[in-house]
């Protein structure tokens, strides 16, 4: 609306078509190789030598069902859902709580545990893993789908920890106080109050790190080796190696993992990014 | 560690001589179920974050395989790493990431930012375009651009065949002296619509009369970006400065699936290093040493920066 009513007031004001045309080849820039990816997957390894990038000429869907059961999916798709699902309920459980406890509870020394939370959202895989590894095999948790969800419940909950209680510190406390008087237990007043008032708060969160582990690499190479229990990054990666010639079929692929999480960032696409932004929020 | 003794300090505190009255006691429950409710927090954190931290203190000071016990070294892998050629060239690589991040893709979020902050037709659909990379799997984004960089099938032999002969037959990935700045550009693709999501909203915060005023006196749009734009979003630069200092030291996705470091050590960082020295070569004592260093040091950059804050740098 300003750039209207500015073009309006004065007539110098240069046109904007510069501006669109450096936006539109930025945007070509993000989104034309996930267009040739789509292409590719489309195509016969014949015709991708003879037409690298361009639209598929003759499109073939062949690729899709190939890599499906050339990939595995049918397995690995389901070892990304228990794990997504997984670290979702788990972070949603972990992170409310907490939050609660800090936002409602005036849990002492709040200000530490925050401090530390802030920490430990920025501390490096690096000074972690190796021990970490260890202990798991000791445990006996690698190579099994709910250690690595162990993981992720660690890695994902102190982010959204602190996104969820700077959602609470902002909900109204009347509810809370009348539920407390009228004798429910705090646990029915997360449930029953806090729930129903900050679900889009929640449903952040769960964006966020439902995001991250379907996407997360490092420590589900690191964690998992048996191809039965593999999510679909790591299988893909060794999917790739074995068909590296083949762009028809890895493409195809490529785009069974990335169809899910893109249809959803589409659909959400607001709410994930106000999410994954928000750390920078508070810089 | 010191955060997590403090923390049980405090919870320790309050827990003594109060149980008069009926106020206290249920002041008292109120203090017990806040601490249930952080439970689980805490324990998974200290199993998988902070306990291993700091055992990867310890490990670092021992030979250690990662299985059976571990030999108390004392300062040994850390000469080791001053006198160790690949920790060198390594850390050289990140340095030369740390000035590729620094520019390109800070330089494209600002400009983009900006760009964007100038229109509003269209707005939302450049916003969510620019994005979609970043929510991508980095193993799809990586074998995507094997495929487009590919010397034989890829951009260059389509240049080629326009008359454009200067990319075909390059091998991007393959080259000692191309494969780190290409597994950059991948890494920047998925990542500079993030930054430029990250600074529009910055943009978005600053006082539109600060423009106007700006404009009155004469600024045009360079001079208003450098005199009001620039201040205006000045702590989400930081920030995003210091997230990509850091992010550079402690790189390793993209380089790892990418290239594995190669050909012949090219595109090694301390990252991609350390993982080979404790799961490949099976010295995790090592590795521990490595992982603790750059922590330490990615730790004294944050430090230093929380420091010139306190010190009253308006950064």
């Amino acid at each position: 609306m300003t750039s209207v009513t500015q073009g309006r007031r004065s007539r110098r004001e240069p046109s904007k078509a510069p501006y669109y045309v450096v936006l539109v080849l930025l945007a070509l820039f993000a989104v034309g190789p996930l267009v040739v990816l789509l292409f590719n997957s489309l195509k016969t390894s014949a015709e991708i030598g003879r037409n690298p990038l361009g639209p598929p000429l003759s499109p073939v869907f062949e690729n899709f069902s190939t890599a499906w059961s050339q990939g595995g999916f049918a397995t690995t798709m389901v070892n990304s859902a228990i794990l997504t699902v997984g670290t979702v309920v788990g972070v949603c459980i972990i992170s409310g709580a907490a939050a609660y406890a800090m936002a409602r509870l005036d849990l002492p020394g709040t200000d530490v545990v925050l401090l530390y939370l802030f920490v430990a959202s920025a501390l490096p895989f690096q000074l972690f893993l190796v021990p970490l590894f260890f202990l798991w095999s000791s445990l006996q948790l690698t190579n099994t789908l709910i250690g690595l969800i162990i993981i992720y419940w660690a890695i994902f909950s102190p982010f959204a920890t602190l996104l969820l209680r700077s959602y609470l510190v902002a909900l109204p406390r009347g509810f809370e106080d009348a539920a407390r008087i009228d004798g429910a237990t705090e646990l029915q007043i997360l449930l029953r109050v806090i729930l129903p008032l900050s679900w889009p708060g929640f449903l952040t969160i769960a964006l966020v790190s439902g995001l991250g582990a379907w996407n997360e690499f490092l420590f589900a190479l690191t964690f998992i080796q048996d191809d039965a229990l593999k999510p679909v990054t790591t299988s893909f990666n060794a999917f790739q190696s074995n068909f590296s010639r083949d762009w028809g079929l890895t493409s195809a692929a490529g785009i069974i993992i990335i169809v899910p999480v893109v249809i959803l960032f589409l659909l959400l696409q607001r709410r994930f990014i106000s999410g994954l932004t928000a750390g920078g929020l508070k810089g | 560690m010191e955060v997590n003794e403090q923390t049980v300090r405090s919870a320790t505190r309050p827990g003594g001589g109060v149980k008069r009255s009926s106020g206290r006691a249920l002041r008292r429950k109120r203090l017990l179920s806040a601490w249930l409710f952080m439970l689980p927090l805490l324990l998974v954190n200290v199993l998988v974050i902070l306990g291993p931290s700091v055992a990867t203190v310890y490990y670092s000071f021992t030979d250690w395989s990662g299985l059976g016990p571990a030999e108390w070294v004392g300062l040994q892998n850390y000469t080791d790493i001053f006198s160790d050629g690949d920790f060198w060239g390594a850390l050289g690589h990140n340095l030369l990431w740390t000035v590729i991040f620094l520019t390109v893709p800070i330089g494209m979020g600002l400009g983009g930012a900006f760009l964007l902050s100038q229109i509003t037709r269209f707005q939302m659909i450049f916003r969510v375009l620019y994005f979609i990379p970043y929510v991508m799997a980095s193993v799809v984004n990586a074998a995507l651009w094997q495929n487009i960089l590919d010397p034989d099938r890829g951009v260059g032999s389509v240049l080629a065949n326009f008359g454009i002969p200067w990319l075909d037959g390059v091998s991007f990935f393959g080259s000692e002296r191309l494969a780190l700045p290409a597994v950059a550009f991948v890494d920047n693709w998925h990542w500079w619509g993030f930054v430029v999501l990250l600074f529009l909203t910055a943009l978005q915060s600053v006082d539109k009369e600060l423009y106007e005023a700006a404009r009155i006196d004469g600024a045009n749009r360079w001079q208003q970006f450098v005199n009001v734009t620039i201040p205006g979003i000045r702590a989400t630069l930081v920030f995003v400065v210091l997230i990509t200092i850091i992010g550079s030291l402690l790189v390793f996705d993209y380089i790892y699936i990418i290239t594995q470091g190669g050909p012949a050590g090219a595109s090694e960082v301390v990252g991609t290093l350390m993982y080979k020295e404790a799961f490949g070569r099976f010295e995790a004592g090592y590795a521990a040493a490595l992982g603790l260093g750059m922590s330490f040091i990615s730790g004294i950059i944050v430090l230093v920066f929380i420091y010139l804050r306190r010190r009253g740098w308006e950064i």
